[in-house]
């Protein structure tokens, strides 16, 4: 294997180009910066790669999903829980289940645009329960960043001055669909507050980007960039610059580093040629995900860092996290057999739950929030999937569910759009016991050791998982539904999702003041490696029970802006 | 030439007519689809589970005022496809025909294809209401649970099906106004307190 240098030596090396290196790559380009990024996939644009307004007849499959494509055929990203040549493995005893997305744009690509900020009390759950660690800063120090993600990016939303859900800078957001003002009526009655929904899918026009056409098919990528994504929202202005320079295909190995212990760039397989390729920059940004950028520093092992690169204190990959998940799905008897008319709206829901349990005395810290679904969506393989459990709950037959022939047929007909249900997501705590490291026996197919996982759930998440399915559950029975899956058992775990699934790890470097104890400083710059910074979910000191993506952008804006600071003072 | 045959020809002999732009993307996401499943086959069914597919799937959705059957649509053809694109779905789908007939033969002496119409009812009658079947009958219950999902998932995404179904959508919508005013009071609704676009 041939190892070619590059003869240049960029200014800033970005490593994934997601929403954290999208934003270093748009802020650092923007102060004039020489950048080189580099993304383990294809390039990939949603203006003529993605499959906005498909019909799921058009393809023999209608749409399904597969292990290529675990959200449906038409989902707009490439990756998965498991990818051919990339392997990871996990310790006996233990879970984890790792997607991970090789695209441009990374997993800006799937997700469902769920736009949190964190509020005061999510950078301070040590100082309020004893638990976990303290962020270095406060809401007050990440606030000015989301205002300006808010702005360039667009976000909906309503000003609800709700307890740690500070409002942003929202467009209007979008009337509620029938089942989500049924949601609204039964939550009123057992005293569960109803938020609009915060998602990043504009609805006025904005930047040159059009208003949000209502199609519900942000997750196959937007082909007017109504929604955000890296490659339609923040490299298309970085790229303008003249001061970027992607290089897709590229598998970092590691970062390399003089004797001095200062990175000195990149070095990565090309998978097209299967070359290996040594970039140089004079700063390198991680943003290849908090367990590939764990990977990367655990991979760069040199006699100046001999535990892998920033990893001195010995917790580079430890304080893993992900949030909780569960599901709860009912029938409700007034959406049976109702009128057609269009339904879809913007992908996703339209109101949001907040967590509402933070002045109760609870057997588990933190909290949860409840995503909520249903309506007529365009039919795809599964439609209808189960019947048999339900097509008697609100219409007496003698028989029971099930059957066949005109009145089946009519059922399905009736049922449609009248299922809908909640997904809870919550706040797994920090523990220094849940953590990846490199497996000392497996490599993937370009040679890079892997990553081998060590992930249990505590009774923590286990009581805050019962108390979401209760919670669900009577919301469900408020808005006069009836429940379709069972009340999981304690020996089930109350239902909760594998660790991973629900794609927000975060913490695996975390920042901190205390170099023994955190790999990261305050800016996300490593505390052993000035120029060595990381910019993707790894520096979170907790992971509240949101959605990270918004709490990424903020913190790789301010990330950046420190990098530039730091570069104009002579300190890089 | 029936439709069946078709759909073996479009499978094996992918430029032997004139195509459309259609019908060139739908063959290469077929072919592609299943050669990623690992194990290209044009064809899972034999020609006498494919009889009985054919007959189970009409009297599960049958033709009715408002649309055609689902044969009319393809769901035969559509569940080969899956078979094939789906390898672990293969032997519960031949072991579930399997049963069926031999079910038949036990009680009939003769395979559900040359069963009356009285006696095909009989035995979907006996297999089609889990709550209320013979214990005995569990592999039966099991097989018509997952194929009436399979037909309902091959009859509903076709065109004909969305539009019996009523499904509107997947289009540029100019202006959102959320839930119609008529369906709000119907269900007694209130309005929503914030304002939106």
């Amino acid at each position: 294997m041939f190892n070619i240098i590059s003869p240049k030596v960029y200014d800033v090396a970005i490593i994934g180009s997601g929403a954290g290196g999208g934003m270093a790559a748009y802020v650092l380009t923007q102060a004039g910066a020489d950048v080189v990024m580099l993304e383990a996939g294809p390039m990939w644009d949603a203006a003529t790669d993605g499959d906005m307004f498909t019909w799921n007849y058009s393809s023999p499959t209608r749409g399904a999903g597969s292990d290529e494509k675990p959200f449906g055929e038409f989902d707009g990203c490439i990756g998965g829980w498991e990818i051919d040549g990339e392997p990871y493995t996990r310790a006996p005893g233990t879970e984890w289940d790792w997607f991970r997305a090789r695209m441009l744009g990374g997993r800006t690509n799937h997700w469902g645009r769920i736009s949190l900020r964190f509020g005061p009390d999510d950078f301070r759950g040590r100082s309020i329960d004893g638990l976990g660690d303290d962020w270095p800063i406060g809401y007050h120090d990440v606030a000015p960043y989301y205002d300006k993600v808010d702005r360039l990016v667009g976000i909906f939303g309503n000003q609800d001055g709700f307890y740690n859900e500070p409002d942003g800078i929202f467009m209007p957001p979008p009337a509620p669909r029938l089942n989500e003002l049924l949601v609204m009526e039964g939550a009123k009655k057992i005293g569960i507050p109803v938020l609009a929904n915060r998602l990043s899918i504009i609805t006025q026009a904005h930047n040159g980007r059009p208003a949000c056409h209502y199609c519900a098919q942000c997750g196959r990528g937007c082909s007017t960039a109504s929604n955000f994504s890296t490659p339609s929202v923040l490299l298309p202005p970085a790229r303008e610059t003249g001061n970027l320079t992607i290089i897709p295909n590229a598998m970092a190995r590691e970062v390399t580093t003089d004797a001095e212990g200062l990175a000195t760039g990149v070095s990565y397989v090309n998978k097209d040629d299967l070359q290996e390729y040594q970039g140089r920059a004079r700063t390198v940004v991680l943003a290849a995900s908090a367990c590939e950028s764990a990977r990367l520093l655990l991979n760069s092992k040199s006699p100046r860092h001999p535990n892998g690169l920033a990893n001195s204190s010995g917790v580079v990959g430890r304080y893993l996290m992900d949030s909780t998940g569960a599901d709860i799905i009912g029938l409700f008897p007034q959406l049976i057999g109702r009128p057609a008319y269009n339904e879809d709206g913007t992908g996703g829901s339209h109101i949001y739950i907040p967590w509402f349990g933070y002045d109760q005395d609870l057997d588990f810290a933190r909290g949860y929030h409840l995503e909520v679904w249903g309506g007529r969506r365009q039919p795809s393989y599964g439609f209808g999937g189960g019947i048999h459990q339900y097509n008697d709950l609100f219409d007496e037959r003698p028989r029971g569910g099930g059957g066949y022939g005109l009145q089946l047929k009519q059922d399905y007909r009736d049922l449609y759009g009248a299922i809908g249900g909640f997904a809870a997501r919550g706040e797994m705590l920090a523990r220094y016991d849940n953590y990846c490291e490199i497996d000392p026996d497996t490599v993937d197919e370009y040679g890079i050791p892997v990553l081998r996982f060590n992930v249990t759930w505590s009774d923590q998440e286990y009581n805050q998982v019962r108390h979401a399915q209760e919670s669900a559950r009577e919301l469900v029975r408020a808005m006069g539904g009836e429940v379709l899956n069972p009340m999981p058992s304690r020996e089930e775990g109350y239902g909760i999702l594998a660790p991973g699934r629900i794609i927000h790890e975060v913490g695996t470097v975390r920042m901190g003041d205390d170099p023994a104890e955190a790999p990261l400083n305050a800016y996300c710059q490593a505390h052993d490696a000035k120029n060595v910074f990381v910019a993707d979910g790894a520096p979170f000191v907790s992971q509240a029970h949101k959605n990270t993506t918004w709490t990424i952008l903020a913190m790789a804006w301010r990330t950046s802006e420190h990098i530039v600071e730091l570069r104009d003072e002579g300190k890089l | 030439m029936d439709r069946r045959e078709t759909i073996k020809l479009l499978a094996l002999a992918p430029f032997a007519f004139t195509w459309t732009r259609l019908d060139a993307e739908l063959a290469s996401r077929k072919s592609a689809a299943a050669r990623a499943a690992g194990r290209f086959q044009a064809q899972f069914f034999t020609d006498h589970e494919f009889e009985t597919v054919r007959l189970l799937v009409d009297m599960i959705i049958p033709a009715d005022d408002r649309s055609g059957s689902a044969t009319d649509v393809g769901v035969p053809e559509f569940m080969g496809f899956i078979m094939v694109d789906r390898p672990p779905m293969q032997t519960p789908m031949r072991g579930g025909l399997a049963w069926l007939d031999t079910y038949c033969e036990e009680r009939f002496e003769q395979a559900f294809t040359a069963c009356t119409d009285v006696q095909q009812r009989q035995v979907l009658d006996a297999i089609a209401y889990p709550g209320d079947a013979d214990s005995e009958l569990s592999h039966g219950v099991a097989f018509f649970n997952s194929f009436r999902d399979l037909t309902a998932s091959g009859f509903w995404t076709t065109k004909e099906g969305m539009d019996d179904l009523g499904y509107i959508g997947n289009e540029y919508v100019q202006e959102w106004t959320g839930a119609p005013e008529e369906e709000i009071e119907r269900l007694g609704l209130s309005r929503v307190p914030w304002d939106t676009i």
